[in-house]
């Protein structure tokens, strides 16, 4: 029988063994960013793939989620009547947590696995082998330009999401609750701070840093077969939704310590 | 000229290169046969440094394989995949031009396009496949494409993994008639792994009967079929009953 103590100890070594070869592989993109060649051409396609084509999901999942917003804040609100703080509540619910999680988790689940069932596919078809028989590093052509594009375009998807978010509040407020639109849109700007918005947009950089390294680290490491690679999708859209939402843990501690 | 000297390599307990030595003279095409699993293509991936050797050394023409620049080592070599390895992403010309559009061989994209196409038609590709995708080429076709793909920056070594595996009689002999021609045409040195004993004939110069980690006979092609090596004769002839264990 197996000791349960040993069990333990080995499931915590193997975590704590990905967490280093994540770690280094984490370092070694951003390594490789900084040293020629960079391909051009694969990144635009990155940015368009994780940025552009995110935009229905990013859009869709923050107009719903501030709708709901708006209504749970009003009833939640009514009961010791401070229903008129909804749009302060959303604006700062969306721009400070809901919109970055939300576009950050949406990225993991859309942008993660594609990523990581491509590689992977590219590694048990032998492309990868490939790529470095044609003279090309794979974590240049392949990591690099997702990374960065995830890096810089996650965060242009959160302002999206803050915005339309916000908007979805403010259909609902002013559709359904009663408020006044000039005075919802007044109260939400005059409530927000420049570092609500750099919290926001900070926190899209690494959410995008995690979810493009996750998916190229798993795809990378893909077992053999349709069974590996369904594993490192997997894999890869765990981690990156644990490691998004431990970082945001983090980020709301450093912020608010500001 | 290649040289494996002492070559070892494990994948924990399973020892699959025990030392393998294994010479290959520059401008001959050298073929290395042997069951599955006996470490065929791994001795290829060793010379490529896509896995590192345990043990041993691998020099090409005298200087060590896993020193110096290396993007001027394996602009040396040029290789076709056992199932293509083409690029899903990228249309069939810009595949068989990937070396000419980035990195130190880097041409005009409109020359890289012109040098792809006259490698499509060097094996027998019409110009209209140039721009589709791999997803849409039939198994001979990625097998032509992959192999233009491996001459396209004319490479003085060409290494060939399975070259015939998963295609017809009339398509395996197509493109083994394409390597001899092209290895010959292009003065180049060709390494190539299969089981398939009718494109060691159309290929090899040279053969090497891999078992066990070990190379246990090579030799001309010519005299292949009256080596008196056991493990050979029972590789060509292929029998159940040898040396080499056959699982029913």
């Amino acid at each position: 029988m197996t000791n349960p103590l040993a069990l333990i100890g080995r499931t915590v070594l193997t975590v704590l063994a990905t967490i280093g070869r994540i770690a280094i592989f984490g370092f070694e993109t951003i390594s490789h960013m900084l040293r020629p060649p960079f391909y051009g051409r694969e990144f635009l396609s990155a940015l368009l793939n994780i940025g552009w084509l995110s935009l229905p999901v990013v859009g869709l999942t923050a107009v719903f989620t501030g709708g709901a917003l708006a209504l749970q804040i009003y009833a939640g609100g009514s009961r010791f009547n401070a229903e008129a703080v909804v749009p302060q509540i959303v604006a700062i619910g969306i721009v400070r947590e809901l919109g970055p999680v939300m576009v950050g988790l949406m990225i993991a689940a859309r942008v993660t696995s594609s990523i990581a069932a491509e590689i992977g596919t590219m590694k048990v078809t032998e492309q990868i082998d490939a790529l470095i028989t044609l003279s090309t590093h794979p974590m240049k052509y392949l990591a690099v330009p997702r990374v960065l594009a995830g890096v810089l375009v996650v965060p242009v998807l959160v302002a999206v999401g803050d915005i339309v978010g916000v908007f979805g509040g403010y259909a609902v407020a002013t559709g359904t609750l009663g408020f006044n639109p000039a005075g919802y849109i007044r109260n939400t700007v005059d409530f927000l701070e420049p570092l609500d918005l750099i919290s926001s947009l900070t926190k899209g950089a690494f959410f995008g840093f995690a979810a493009t390294l996750m998916g190229c680290y798993y795809g990378m490491h893909s077992g053999r077969g349709a069974m590996g690679v369904g594993r490192a999708t997997k894999s890869s859209v765990e981690g990156a939704a644990v490691l998004i939402l431990a970082a945001n843990f983090l980020l709301t501690g450093v912020f608010f310590s500001l | 000229m290649i040289k494996m000297k002492d070559v070892h390599k494990s994948f924990g307990s399973n020892h699959v290169l025990r030392g393998l030595d294994l010479n290959i003279e520059t401008g001959t095409s050298m073929v290395i046969i042997g069951g599955s699993g006996t470490g065929k293509s791994i001795a290829l991936k060793c010379i490529l440094g896509l896995v590192k050797q345990d043990k041993g050394t691998i020099s090409v023409d005298g200087k060590d394989a896993a020193s110096g620049d290396r993007d001027a080592f394996l602009a040396r070599f040029g290789m076709l995949f056992q199932g293509g390895a083409l690029f899903d992403s990228l249309p069939v010309w810009q595949n068989v031009a990937f070396r000419l559009l980035r990195g130190s061989l880097k041409r005009p994209r409109d020359e890289a396009r012109e040098i792809a196409i006259e490698k499509l038609r060097r094996v027998g590709l019409k110009p209209d496949v140039a721009d589709r995708f791999p997803a849409e080429l039939s198994g001979g076709m990625a097998k032509r494409v992959g192999l233009a793909r491996a001459i396209a920056a004319e490479p003085e070594i060409i290494f060939f993994d399975e070259p015939t595996t998963g295609l017809d009689p009339i398509m395996s002999g197509v493109i083994n008639e394409l390597i001899r021609e092209i290895v010959v045409e292009m003065g180049a040195t060709a390494m190539t792994i299969t089981h398939d004993m009718t494109s060691v004939r159309a290929i090899a110069d040279n053969i090497a009967m891999l078992h066990d980690g070990v190379i246990q006979w090579t030799g001309p092609v010519a005299q292949m079929d009256a080596s008196g090596n056991p493990y050979l004769d029972q590789f060509i002839q292929g029998k159940a009953e040898g040396p080499i264990e056959a699982v029913r």
